[in-house]
């Protein structure tokens, strides 16, 4: 199944609404990311204000899905880079640290907990 | 199914973790080793948005402001205040500010930069909210956008659309239905519906059974929220 595509003369269609009862997240990984930067901000790295800020600019960059399907891509990409402002980690080991979880993923026998002391590779 | 499952099987069996969930991880690692965050602290924001705080707070919010009309007023005069005392606090330090309808008015709320919504009394916001179609039209064309939804205003009724921010996130109260008079506070939370309290509906009418329902039917409400 793929999405169905945009109808030109009508580019404002709604996404359909899944209800009061639906999952809040899509998946995981947006739950965490949702939950990183609430934590961040009430440790005091961040401002609410700020937070805002960013993900307005993330969110309005062209080819953004008009149904908003892809809001936690930006809504992470808005926590990276004001982890770079903070000066807390740049992109670079953000990438190292994920390559590491990728090979730990890959090494990780079927069915385990994905952990990252399975990676088998050299993270530093 | 178009997926082939004919490819041959001898290949080891391993995890693949998405691009995204990868990231993710690699960040809560990073901000655990630094000690920005607790991994404990991060489940337990997870388990609150995804289990405790919803629409049915700001259900009984809107339920308290129809039968105490002094709740009412204090909601109109200092919302963050009045709906603390319900036990609903912000975790940014917003304010809340309710905005009422009535026969003139109706009252919706967007948030056209971001995605500002007031947690505490809706919970995370549903995907249309985050979506530019709405975050740009709801503005532009409100009456098309409640069209969308199902909700026809008289010709006569205002518009009147707020624009949330980081430090302001709106409540709408909508008009309490009529032939209401008898119900119990909780039985007026019931009529009260999530996009009732963003203003792109309006809340049910007694007896009407509807997949908007915040609470299932046979259930009394209490204890919930």
């Amino acid at each position: 199944m793929s999405p169905p595509e945009t109808d030109p003369a009508s580019p404002f269609r709604l996404p359909p609404d899944a209800g009061p009862d639906a999952p809040v997240f899509a998946e995981p990984w947006q739950a965490q990311a949702f939950a990183l930067a609430v934590a961040l901000n009430e440790r005091g790295l961040f401002t609410w204000s700020e937070w805002a800020a960013e993900l307005s600019a993330k969110l309005a960059r062209p080819g953004a899905d008009p149904g908003g399907a892809d809001y936690y891509r930006h809504w992470l990409d808005a926590l990276e880079a004001l982890l770079a402002k903070k000066g807390v980690a740049e992109p670079d080991i953000i990438d190292q640290v994920t390559n590491a979880w990728h090979r730990a993923a890959h090494a990780t026998p079927h069915g385990q907990p994905i952990r990252l002391e399975n990676d088998p590779g050299e993270r530093s | 199914m178009t997926h082939d499952h004919d490819h041959p099987h001898d290949h080891h069996h391993d995890n693949d973790l998405d691009p995204f969930a990868a990231r993710v991880r690699a960040l809560e690692t990073i901000l655990t080793e630094k000690g920005l965050i607790d991994p404990a602290a991060i489940d337990a924001i997870i388990e609150t948005y995804e289990h405790k705080v919803g629409p049915r707070n700001g259900a009984r919010v809107v339920a308290k402001a129809w039968s105490d009309q002094g709740f009412a007023e204090w909601l109109a005069e200092d919302a963050t205040a009045a709906i603390a005392s319900l036990g609903y606090t912000g975790r940014q330090g917003e304010h809340m500010q309710a905005v009422f309808n009535t026969p003139d008015t109706h009252n919706l709320v967007v948030c056209t930069l971001c995605s500002c919504y007031p947690w505490t009394v809706l919970g995370v916001p549903p995907v249309w909210y985050k979506a530019p179609a709405y975050r740009s039209r709801a503005v532009i064309d409100p009456r098309g956008v409640l069209a969308e939804f199902g909700t026809i205003l008289p010709e006569t009724t205002r518009i009147r659309v707020w624009d949330s921010t980081a430090e302001l996130r709106y409540l709408v109260v909508p008009m309490r239905p009529e032939e209401t008079g008898h119900l119990s506070e909780d039985e007026l939370a019931r009529l009260v519906t999530r996009d009732s309290m963003i203003g792109t509906g309006l809340p049910l009418r007694p007896g009407a059974l509807s997949p908007d329902a915040l609470w299932p039917a046979g259930d009394d409400g209490e204890g919930r929220g």
